[in-house]
């Protein structure tokens, strides 16, 4: 984790107070220590990926709330299916066996033959 | 957390400053900070030196260059290569921005079905949630041979389902097998886990096991004792035709080579101790035969016993 000065020194050419917005539009979520912000490393990446959202990719701030979320969004599913994922690792051999027949097959079910 | 100072903000230039502004600015702030032109000021020497590591640095282009793109640090030291913003937001970290109202788990379906279709449109979309499966424990009992000599045995695990261990001759009772990649499927792509078969030995009527060799206790008549003879002597790869020398006794034994535990080097031996079985319901005739004979040989087999 590092603090405000140093993330701004460690992306050159970031504008403080564009990340203040982005902080206060609550695009990016630093710790709150001392009145300062403490950066943490998913925060810290999650800067860069803005920056390059809105500099490399020229999305603006209109638009980028709407990418954020959605990004949010798969990610959230991806954490969430992982964990249940890690819940069905942890199922005894019979159960997961039955969970797997139990899917749904990937091409969907057989259409009715007459 | 102190934030330290960019060498731009060292030497008081702009992040785009030319070669010739960035010694220009050195050369006035190095004469300003020189120790030797400072001697009553210790903090000098610090300044000066930071001065030094920052035109050090921003003087050679190709230093600054890789400075401006991040690869190093202010102190020419290499920084850790870039975390994407993926790699922090799959894990615990990541859940700080989970969108507002939480995921309903209760509706897996949706949400299988959901992840196959994307799967299916994006190759590899789902490599990030592999899992290994889970190592599956089973116990198999084997008989006595089998363990001696090794072998297949088929573990079934469902009607349709089942297993090929191969036994290695001579495993232990309660030794477990690892079949590689036997266990649980893998999920989302991820590696299958293994099978872990703990080998149960069923005793055998009549064979022991004394490390790599094989015990057996062989019933033979007065007769076979007295004269000797050839039998037939189970051994776990079949039976054999053994001599039993003349004058045996319960307790001679007898060595069977590389009839024992089937190892490829130096198997084992079968081990045969002898028994003389006299019957239970004597035969008359070698009773009456006894009874003279007998008081013409006498002879004390417990002779040099302790007094218990």
């Amino acid at each position: 984790m590092i603090a405000f000065e140093d993330l701004l020194h460690r992306f050159h050419g970031l504008d403080r107070r564009e990340v203040a917005r982005w902080v206060e539009n609550r695009w990016v979520l630093p710790e709150r220590r001392n009145d300062t912000w403490i950066f943490h490393e998913v925060d810290v990446a999650r800067v860069e990926l803005i920056r390059e959202i809105r500099h490399e990719y020229a999305i603006g701030d209109e638009a980028l709330p709407l990418v954020l979320g959605l990004l949010d969004q798969v990610y959230d599913l991806r954490r969430q299916l992982r964990r249940i994922c890690d819940a069905l690792a942890a199922q005894p051999p019979e159960v997961q066996a039955a969970i797997r027949r139990a899917f749904p097959s990937k091409t969907g079910p057989e259409p009715p033959r007459d | 957390m102190a934030a330290t100072q960019t060498p731009y903000q060292v030497l008081g230039v702009k992040p785009d400053a030319s070669a010739d502004e960035i010694r220009k600015a050195y050369r006035k702030l190095a004469k300003q900070f020189h120790p030797d032109l400072n001697p009553g000021k210790p903090e000098a020497e610090t300044q000066f030196k930071s001065i030094s590591a920052a035109y050090d640095l921003l003087s050679d282009p190709e230093k600054r260059a890789r400075y401006d793109r991040g690869e190093i640090d202010e102190s020419g030291a290499e920084r850790p290569p870039r975390g994407y913003y993926r790699g922090h937001a799959e894990g615990a970290q990541g859940w700080k921005y989970q969108p507002e109202g939480e995921m309903d788990l209760g509706d897996l379906e949706d949400l299988f079905a959901a992840f196959g279709s994307a799967g299916r449109r994006r190759r590899g979309a789902g490599e990030g949630f592999r899992a290994r499966g889970a190592d599956q424990h089973f116990t198999l009992t084997i008989d006595f041979a089998t363990a001696a000599t090794g072998g297949k045995q088929r573990l079934s695990l469902a009607p349709d389902e089942w297993l090929d261990v191969t036994i290695p001759p001579g495993i232990e009772d309660g030794q477990v097998l690892r079949l590689r990649g036997k266990g649980g499927a893998g999920f989302c792509g991820g590696q299958p886990g293994d099978a872990l078969i703990e080998v149960h030995i069923a005793p055998h009527p009549l064979f022991r096991r004394d490390g790599n060799n094989i015990l057996l206790e062989l019933p033979i008549s007065l007769a076979e004792a007295v004269l000797g003879a050839r039998v037939s002597v189970p051994t776990v790869t079949g039976p054999v035709t053994m001599t039993i020398p003349k004058g045996s006794d319960t307790g001679s034994q007898l060595r069977l080579r590389g009839k024992g535990i089937q190892r490829k080097t130096n198997p084992g031996d079968e081990i045969v101790t002898l028994r003389v079985f006299v019957g239970q319901s004597t035969d008359p005739e070698l009773a009456e035969f006894l009874e003279k004979w007998a008081p013409r040989h006498p002879h004390d087999p417990r002779q040099g016993m302790p007094p218990a």
